[in-house]
């Protein structure tokens, strides 16, 4: 069923594997995936969402309790800007977490700060790879994909790339996968 | 109505041979209508008895007379236009009065076969046989057939989803079966009664009913709150032991055989390698007796019961011989238990959790009182997830997540934080060369 790549005969506690051109030597003796993180755009993206949608929260906290109630209340209008501080800055470690490395056999997929995830799909298990692009996507120039795999609960997402690396992952993903398919 | 495809025509093959179901499949539909109107009195006792008063035996007669010609109209058309045929690699049915339907099931892609007998069925000498293939719909089992002919036509399936050649895949029979195990009628009304659920129940009605009495002195609130309880009880006792009666384990080399029920009969068969994760459950009363449920997970198959009592080591002698390849259940003592930080994370109960990864499972355990214990071979793990949240960092603790294709996900919880990165690297590389050692789809090929 699997064909495998040449060096998948080590024992299965040999977690690490043999170094292959996608990977480097670390260190430490084992082997470090070379990591990849996400293009700026689509922090600049995000960025520009939330300065509009609290934007308009800042006019809309401003004027209606200002204009019904009292000027005084106008004074709620302070919040959504805090919140738009907060979240500039939020923003921008959410988007460096992101990073992702395409090994010898599988996908790596890591991101969160507070709520840190890591995602391992061996590349025989993927069933389909996905290129999506939204309106608001398009206009940055960015596309995400996304992995599936039998299990629904693989959640295994790579948004705000450059279309064209998105494209040369989902070729090569599929390639990839072809070469190593394994069903259930 | 046979209509051979051109296709084969040109290629030489045999025409395809479409057949229809039992004809008495129009009748399995006639209940629905009764069904309705029970469903409705039940549901506004007050508004039922109003109507039925009102009603006279004119209009009763009037409507009686347009319900069942609608009824024996639309069951006997909807048999009339489902047809299936077995090909060479799939199972065709084409379905549909108003909205036509055609599936093409490949067989290679059988993850289990189910013929069941509901107790008319068994009446009346029919059967239903249901394909679980990933995607597959309700509306794709075959209700009814003749019972020799589904058992006839089980065989043939599976002797083409095997792998036989073509054609002698309909002589090849059914192979033959050797019993494992069985469920003394005894030990399964015990293990029913020592079970939560049913007591919980009636001691919720114990309790609620003569408060409720009190309250309202209204005998149709307390009927309708005491009759759904009552009913949760006898589903979880009574129910169950008619459901899981007489349970028999059979192996065989078209894969496991579970035959059960005592009004309706089921017959399951699981093929070679299909099985993705097994449970095993211990309830807190059945400790003492050292019993376990054994529950298992197909890729679109909706059974999930293996075994519903036995004695641990022989379900641990079951589970190995289910699992694909070597696999023996790791005893207690192999099992890590999570950090000490862990206990601020999850109270008490951390204690419950443990992992032991072998050469064969990913094996994580959880629960105090009711454990169980899960088991994925390598070979069937999809994907590996590390989560770890803020709580969980600051105590050096993280979640590790296993995905199989049968859309369950076994969890390895509260593991130190750096065994937890090495652990998803290994299992990724484990997940990867599990794989190799695996039976082909067709097993007997």
């Amino acid at each position: 069923m699997e064909t495998g790549s040449p060096h998948d005969a080590g024992t299965a506690d040999d977690a690490q594997g043999t170094p292959s051109p996608a990977e480097a030597p670390a260190p430490d003796g084992g082997v470090e995936p070379v990591w990849r993180a996400l293009p700026p755009g689509l922090l600049t993206m995000r960025r520009l969402l939330l300065v509009v949608w609290l934007g308009l929260l800042t006019l809309a906290t401003a004027l209606v309790p200002g204009l019904l109630i009292g000027p005084a209340w106008g004074a709620f209008a302070v919040l959504p800007p805090a919140l738009l501080l907060w979240g500039w800055v939020m923003l921008e470690r959410n988007w460096r977490s992101w990073r992702y490395a395409e090994r010898a056999d599988d996908l790596l997929i890591s991101r969160g700060v507070l709520w840190h995830e890591e995602t391992v799909v061996p590349y025989g298990r993927m069933q389909l790879v996905e290129v999506t692009s939204g309106p608001v996507e398009r206009h940055f120039g960015l596309a995400s994909v996304q992995l599936h795999t039998a299990a629904a609960a693989t959640d295994a997402t790579i948004p705000g790339l450059d279309p064209a690396e998105a494209e040369r992952l989902r070729d090569r993903l599929t390639e990839l996968g072809e070469a190593r398919s394994a069903g259930l | 109505m046979t209509a051979p495809g051109v296709q084969e025509d040109v290629t030489g093959r045999p025409p395809v041979i479409e057949r229809r179901l039992h004809p008495v499949t129009p009748l399995r539909r006639a209940w629905a209508p009764v069904a309705v109107l029970m469903g409705w009195a039940v549901h506004d006792p007050d508004g039922a008895q109003r109507q039925l008063t009102r009603l006279t035996t004119t209009t009763l007669l009037l409507g009686l007379a347009v319900l069942i010609p609608a009824a024996a109209l639309y069951g006997f058309l909807s048999w009339w236009f489902t047809h299936f045929a077995v090909t060479d690699s799939e199972l065709r049915v084409r379905t549909g009065l108003l909205f036509r339907r055609t599936a093409h099931i490949r067989l290679e892609r059988i993850q289990a076969i189910d013929v069941t007998q509901p107790l008319l069925a068994r009446v009346a000498g029919v059967a239903k046989l249901k394909l679980d293939v990933i995607g597959a719909d309700k509306k794709d089992e075959l209700a009814f057939l003749g019972a020799g002919e589904a058992r006839a036509l089980r065989a043939e399936l599976l002797a083409r989803a095997a792998g036989f050649a073509p054609e002698t895949a309909h002589e090849v029979g059914e192979a033959p079966s050797q019993q494992m195990l069985r469920v003394p009628p005894g030990v399964l009304a015990v293990s029913l009664l020592l079970t939560g659920a049913t007591w919980g129940w009636l001691l919720v009605a114990a309790v609620a009913l003569p408060l409720l009495w009190t309250a309202t002195h209204s005998l149709w609130t307390v009927l309708a709150a005491g009759i759904p309880m009552l009913g949760a009880a006898g589903a979880s006792s009574v129910g169950r032991f008619v459901a899981e009666y007489d349970w028999t384990l059979g192996e065989s080399p078209d894969g496991l055989r579970i035959d059960h029920g005592l009004l309706d009969r089921a017959h399951e068969t699981v093929p070679p390698g299909r099985v993705q994760t097994v449970r095993l459950v211990e309830p807190l009363l059945w400790r003492r007796r050292g019993w376990v449920r054994v529950e298992l997970d197909v890729a679109g198959s909706s059974n999930s019961l293996l075994l519903p009592v036995a004695p641990r080591a022989m379900a641990e002698s079951v589970v190995a011989r289910v699992l694909p390849g070597v696999v023996t259940v790791p005893p207690p003592e192999a099992f890590s238990r999570p950090p000490r930080g862990a206990r601020w994370c999850v109270p008490v109960w951390w204690r419950g959790h443990g992992l032991a990864v072998t050469d064969a499972v990913f094996a994580s355990r959880r629960g105090l009182l009711r454990r169980s214990l899960s088991l994925v071979p390598h070979a069937k793990v999809q994907s590996v997830r590390l989560a770890q949240g803020p709580w969980q960092r600051a105590h050096g603790v993280a979640d590790v997540h296993v995905d199989t294709g049968a859309n369950a996900t076994v969890t390895a919880r509260l593991r130190p934080a750096g065994e937890a990165a090495a652990l998803l690297r290994a299992q990724a590389e484990r997940s990867r060369t599990g794989r190799r050692d695996a039976l082909p789809d067709r097993w007997m090929a």
